[in-house]
Formats: structure tokens, sequence, C-alpha cells
């Protein structure tokens, strides 16, 4: 079976265009944002929504990076070992209200972690969490604020998003479970 | 097959970063440099970085090893290494018990194998250990399942000394490629530069050592296919000529009785590490020591403070690359 996309370039820009928009309505004022990327597709995907809101409004946004490797609640059960990149979040993150992106709200485990890991820098005022595609199976009680695309999916199939600042192109795509036999194959 | 079956429960949106970097890491132990891998030294050099963002915060403690054990066991007395290793253990929110020597059963005659069992059945999941003896983490790995990381053994390693050194000199010139390294002082009895000849030759440097002939190892001077191509140059000025990194040793003081130097006095007329000899080396050379400093015998206390020397911040870099190397060691499924 073929890959499905569901996100083009062109979507994935207008998606982030009214993301921005949704950021500045809700807030009301620019004034007291961070946006913040969660590693690794995080970060383009926040970067480009402060480009969006520099745009919009002529404000210029600060942007960080986290890492929240250390925070993770299947260390023991990994049984190998995420890279730890440098959080690097430009000004002190209490009394501002952070925006969180990410790429995809699955399980919302990610979206717990890094939460543990922004208050440990200090304490914000609020966090808000924007996503591209929120595809379901909430293990944990948490929603996202600004949502790219609903996309709901089944728990085999794999979301692939891919930016051109990391992967060379735009585009989201389902990659469907591949067949049984392959897979009996795989890692032997 | 397993390993495939775990990632595929775990949100997708972290599974490419993990995937990326299954194959590096291989590590079960740290016990020396000479197996590690210039890819798996950058990955931790790269971990470390990331830990000392942790140091930098108000609050340096992550949770990522909360209900692990780290057990740290000394033969042998040190200030630096040992609290090095309790610090970056309890940032990151393990537990810890330090037993010494001294102060342990050891005095009662408990043999290493027997306190290792006792420590593995105390629920131990790394031991960081220091021993008087070459090898005695060898033969430790062959009796309990914990992970060992080897904090000094006898002559022959003290790779965790030779990593922060590595990250401190790769802060300070950006990489190691090209880079002219000089160690200086008693290579024979040197762990640290036993450790450091291998990780510095695996990231590119070229390592010369400088020492009287008395304290250079037995069989340096002759090519050999199991120990990296080091130069050694005798006299202090010409190795220094150059170089971008020096690094000294602590000469041990009771060496001199053991007859192997005539006197401290011509060691420090010959050998010791001045201003005026440091200006032969580049402008921009850093000074490493692994303390504690015998001031003005192997060091001259003026380089030892003097705006080259980085020695205090190979000791902030020391929590930092345990840190890293816990972090690594425990995310290993057993």
């Amino acid at each position: 079976m073929a890959n499905k996309i569901i996100m083009t370039a062109e979507d994935i820009r207008r998606t982030l265009a009214r993301i921005a928009h949704e950021i500045i309505e809700f807030n009301k004022s620019t004034e007291r944002l961070i946006l913040v990327g969660m590693r690794t597709r995080g970060v383009p995907l926040a970067m480009r929504l402060a480009a969006n809101i520099e745009h919009f409004e002529g404000v210029k946004m600060p942007v960080g990076a986290l890492d929240f490797s250390l925070y993770r609640d299947d260390f023991n059960s990994l049984g190998l070992q995420p890279i730890v990149k440098s959080t690097d979040i430009p000004i002190g993150v209490s009394d501002r209200v952070i925006v969180l992106v990410d790429d995809v709200l699955y399980t919302g485990r990610s979206a717990r972690a890094a939460m543990d890991a922004l208050i440990d820098l200090g304490r914000p005022q609020a966090i808000q969490l924007a996503v591209l595609i929120d595809r379901g199976h909430r293990e944990l009680p948490i929603r996202a604020d600004y949502v790219g695309k609903n996309m709901p999916s089944a728990r085999d199939e794999k979301m692939q998003v891919q930016l051109k600042e990391v992967d060379g192109v735009d585009e989201v795509a389902i990659i469907p479970t591949p067949p049984v036999k392959e897979e009996s194959h795989e890692g032997s | 097959m397993r390993e495939v079956k775990q990632k595929d429960e775990l949100a997708p949106e972290v599974r490419p970063e993990i995937l990326a970097t299954t194959p590096v890491w291989q590590h079960r132990h740290i016990l020396d440099l000479d197996d590690f891998a210039p890819a798996e030294i950058e990955l931790v050099l790269e971990t470390t970085d990331a830990m000392k963002e942790v140091l930098s915060r108000p609050i340096k403690k992550v949770p990522v090893l909360r209900g692990k054990t780290v057990i740290t066991l000394f033969y042998e007395p040190s200030t630096r290494t040992r609290s090095s290793f309790e610090l970056a253990a309890k940032n990151l929110s393990a537990d810890v018990i330090s037993l010494s020597a001294q102060a342990s059963s050891t005095v009662k005659g408990e043999s290493l194998v027997d306190t290792l069992a006792t420590l593995e059945a105390l629920g131990a999941d790394i031991v960081v250990m220091r021993h008087s003896y070459s090898g005695a983490p060898y033969i430790a790995t062959r009796h309990m399942r914990a992970s060992m990381v080897n904090a000094g053994d006898g002559w022959h390693a003290h790779p965790t000394q030779a990593l922060l050194d590595l990250y401190t000199i790769r802060e300070h010139k950006g990489g190691f490629k090209g880079l002219k390294a000089v160690i200086i002082g008693d290579i024979k009895h040197s762990r640290v530069a036993r450790s450091n000849i291998w990780g510095l030759t695996a990231m590119g440097a070229e390592v010369s050592v400088c020492c009287p002939f008395t304290l250079l190892p037995a069989g340096l001077d002759v090519v050999q296919h199991h120990f990296p191509k080091v130069h050694i140059e005798p006299e202090i000025e010409s190795a220094l000529c150059g170089a971008d990194v020096v690094m000294t040793l602590r000469l041990q003081l009771e060496r001199q009785q053991s007859g192997l130097l005539p006197s401290i006095r011509e060691y420090v007329k010959l050998y010791q590490l001045t201003e005026a000899r440091l200006a032969k080396a580049k402008a921009d050379a850093i000074v490493l020591h692994p303390g504690p400093v015998n001031e003005d015998i192997e060091i001259s206390l003026a380089v030892a403070q003097g705006p080259q020397s980085v020695i205090n911040e190979q000791i902030t870099n020391g929590v930092a690359v345990r840190m890293a190397l816990l972090y690594l060691l425990a995310g290993g499924s057993r």
C-alpha cells in the first residue's frame, strides 16, 4: 500500500497561518507569549509560527527549543537512549504564557513530559499546546488549544510529518501497517 | 525484534529521534576509552552539552534516573571524582550510596567479589569503582549484572577523566582534528595519560608525551599495534612548541623515594610548566591538570591560576560528563 498524503506543503503553510491568527486572537496580545518548540520537529514549526505572527502583528516573538527526554515516563522500558539535546529558551518562563508547539499529538505523554520540563524552569502564567496533527488515542487528560488537522488514525498506522528544515520536504503522510509477513522478518 | 515492538508502543512523534540513536551506544560498562568509537565519544560529548544546560538552571535536577541506585565504591581516596559522580547521580534523581574501603567490610577482610555480590543484592544499578589494582573493574564486571563505571584503576585507565578533558578541549577548540596535544609528567604511573591518549588519538588529535625516561612506560617508544601512536619528546621546550593543548599530570611525590627521580628539585627544573615555557605553545593554548595540583612542582602557581588554565572548568565539566554517562548507561535494558 502506498503512503497516503494528508497534508501538502501548501496545506501546512495555510494551517500554520491560521494557527498563528488563532494564537493572537485567543491571547488578545502577544506581549507575554513565548513559543517553545518540542524537539525535534516542534522547533521549526514554532519558528514558522513566530515568523507568521511577526508578519501579521509586526512583533518579534521569542522562540525556544525544549528537550523533554529527561522527563519521559518510558525511560526504563525503552531499552535504548534517546539523544538528549539542549533545552534553549531565550528568556525566563516565569509569568509568561508558553505556547508549546509539536508536530503530532497522540497519547499525550510527550506533552506531559514537556510540561514537567517547563515547570522545572520556572512558573509560567499559563501553558498552551499547538499541534499540526491530532491523531487521537489519548492516554492522559490532555488536549491541544490549537490544532492544525484532526486526523483520526488506527494505532498501528504511522503518522509521518516531514518538514523542510529537518527532512528537506514539507509533507504529512499516513504510512499503512506493513503486511504481517514482512514484519516477522524485521529485526530478526 | 523485541526492541522493535517496544518502539512501536511509543508515541510516534518521538520515534524518528530514537531510531536515529540506536546504533551508536553499545556500552553496558565504561572501563576505558580503548573500546570507544569516535561516534560514541561524540555522543557522550553531545549529551554532555544537554547536561550542562541542566546545570545552568536554578533547579539543577531532572527526574530521569528516579528509582535507580548508584553506588560509589572507592578503594582509594578521592575528592573531585567521587563528589562529581555523586552530584551527577543526584542531579539525575538517582539514589546514591557511597562506600569507601576504609569504612566498609573490606577492613574485616571481605573480598572485592563478595563486596560486589552484596552491592548487587542491595539492588545497585550502576557501580562506580576506584581501585588501586589495574584491571579490578574488569574482574568486577564478571561478578555482577550492574553497570560498572571505572573511576580509576591502578595505572591503567580513568575514562571519565579523559572524557571530561575531551569535553573541555572541544569547548575551547571546537574539535580535535589536527590539534597538537602534549602530556607532561609522570606518564608511567598515570591512568589519566593512558585514557587521554586513547581518546585524543581516536578523535584525530596528535599526542606527544614529555617526561624523564624513568617515567616513560616501557614499550611506548616502539611502534605497537595495540596502543595508539604517540610522539616522545624528552625535552619540554620542543615538546611545547606549537601545542594547542597542554596537559600536566600530578607528580606523585612518593615516586621520588622509589628512585625513579634523582630529586624533586631536578624534576622541577627540567619539567615544570612555567610561564616562560608555556610561551612556546600557541598563544591560545589551554592548560589542563586532572588535580589535585602540587603547586610549583609539576606546574607553576602562575600558570595553574593563569588565563590559559582551564583546571576549574574541568571540574565543572566533570559533573556534566558523568551525568551524560550515567544517563547513557541507565537507558539500556538489562
